[in-house]
């Protein structure tokens, strides 16, 4: 159990509790800059039944211990900042609510198949430059402000909004990536959030991208290091299903989808 | 260093899978034709070989097994470890050995259908 310090004790003080029930949060704790010891801290925190992992991690910060790091903006699963794993799955922390978990105590660990920064936080540049290495942008010569008529519209059909619009939602949070069993074998595999993204831009009418996008997938490292083990669709939290993309992808590659 | 891009590589590696898969079954039908322990016995399978449509579903069968084998594990080998070197040494090893494969096997076959063992 951490130690309360005297001048956050008084803090807590101040605290309204209203709730008679309460948490156990142990949270992994490392600063990787300066050891490489690994250890879990104990928290007791007081919850409602709308209280997110977030909500408790942020009371742990505010009362008991400054010093825990965690990355979090929204607080409403639109920014994906707050991904780690909850006992032991991938999750957005503002997005879980601990009477969800059916648990009396709840582990927060950094994301897997990410560097850690500290605690909580981790390194997310491999998969924002695998991202970008897809071009996740349309793609076309012509431009939506002509000189000639102005602006103009690329109109889309229904149908075709259907095609790729779930792939859209991705909030870039890098569950999938950190549930994907072939991102902790291969540190090079482009993974299952920039393959989503690739099918998203190819699969939009709009886009005239597909062949430059199909060249970076199709390498030794790309889609087809994919084992469709599905763990990336479990843990989206927007809904997204990166593994059905990545097979539509290789429907692509395999000449069996124009 | 790779010469084909992995899209056509991985659709000889189904395709081999898919070729196998028929060509097993048939191997293992050519078994039917007569009692399974029989079928087993040395004459009859010196035999088989040196029936010509037999030797050549067995060279076709080595060849596609060899092809999506070696790949597999030249796969399961990328996976494991990556980099420029590594990756060169697995795709030049495992050629070496699928050639090779083939090559002890071809010679096994032929032999053998010559009535030369």
């Amino acid at each position: 159990m951490a130690t309360i310090h005297p001048k956050l004790s008084e803090e807590l003080s101040q605290t309204v509790v209203s709730s008679t029930k309460s948490v156990k949060l142990k949270i992994k704790r490392s600063n990787p800059n300066v050891n490489s010891e690994q250890k879990f801290d104990d928290f007791v925190v007081p919850i409602e039944k709308w209280t997110t992992v977030l909500d408790a991690l942020l009371d742990v910060k505010s009362h008991l211990d400054h010093s825990v790091g965690v990355r979090y903006s929204c607080r409403q699963a639109s920014c994906g900042s707050c991904g780690m794993k909850i006992n032991g799955k991938p999750a957005l922390a503002c997005f879980t609510k601990i009477s969800e978990l059916n648990s009396d105590s709840i582990t927060v660990e950094p994301m897997d198949n990410y560097p850690v920064v500290r605690d909580l936080a981790v390194n997310m540049d491999r998969m924002i430059s695998n991202h970008k290495k897809v071009m996740p942008y349309v793609i076309r010569e012509d431009s939506e402000i002509d000189a000639e008529s102005g602006i103009r519209e690329f109109l889309q059909s229904p149908e075709n909004v259907d095609k790729y619009i779930q792939f859209s939602s991705c909030i870039k949070c890098g569950l999938c990536n950190s549930a994907c069993p072939t991102m902790a074998m291969d540190k090079t595999f482009v993974g299952p959030q920039a393959l989503a993204q690739a099918y998203r831009y190819i699969a939009d009418s709009r886009d005239k991208g597909k062949n430059k996008r199909l060249k970076v997938i199709d390498e030794s490292h790309g889609i087809w290091r994919c084992h469709f083990a599905g763990s990336c669709s479990q843990v989206c939290p927007k809904g997204v299903d990166p593994a059905m993309g990545i097979q539509l992808l290789r429907g692509y590659l395999l000449g069996i989808r124009d | 260093m790779m010469v084909l891009r992995e899209s056509i590589i991985m659709k000889i590696h189904y395709g081999t899978a898919i070729g196998a898969l028929f060509l097993t079954v048939v191997h293992i039908l050519m078994r039917l034709t007569q009692d399974f322990h029989e079928s087993l016995q040395y004459e009859n399978v010196i035999a088989n070989y040196e029936n010509i449509g037999y030797a050549v579903l067995l060279e076709l069968l080595l060849i596609l097994i060899s092809v999506h084998g070696f790949n597999g594990l030249r796969v399961i080998l990328l996976e494991m470890n990556q980099g420029p070197t590594y990756e060169k040494a697995v795709t030049i090893g495992c050629l070496i050995g699928m050639a090779a494969l083939i090559a002890y096997g071809s010679r096994t076959i032929i032999m053998t259908s010559m009535g030369m063992v």
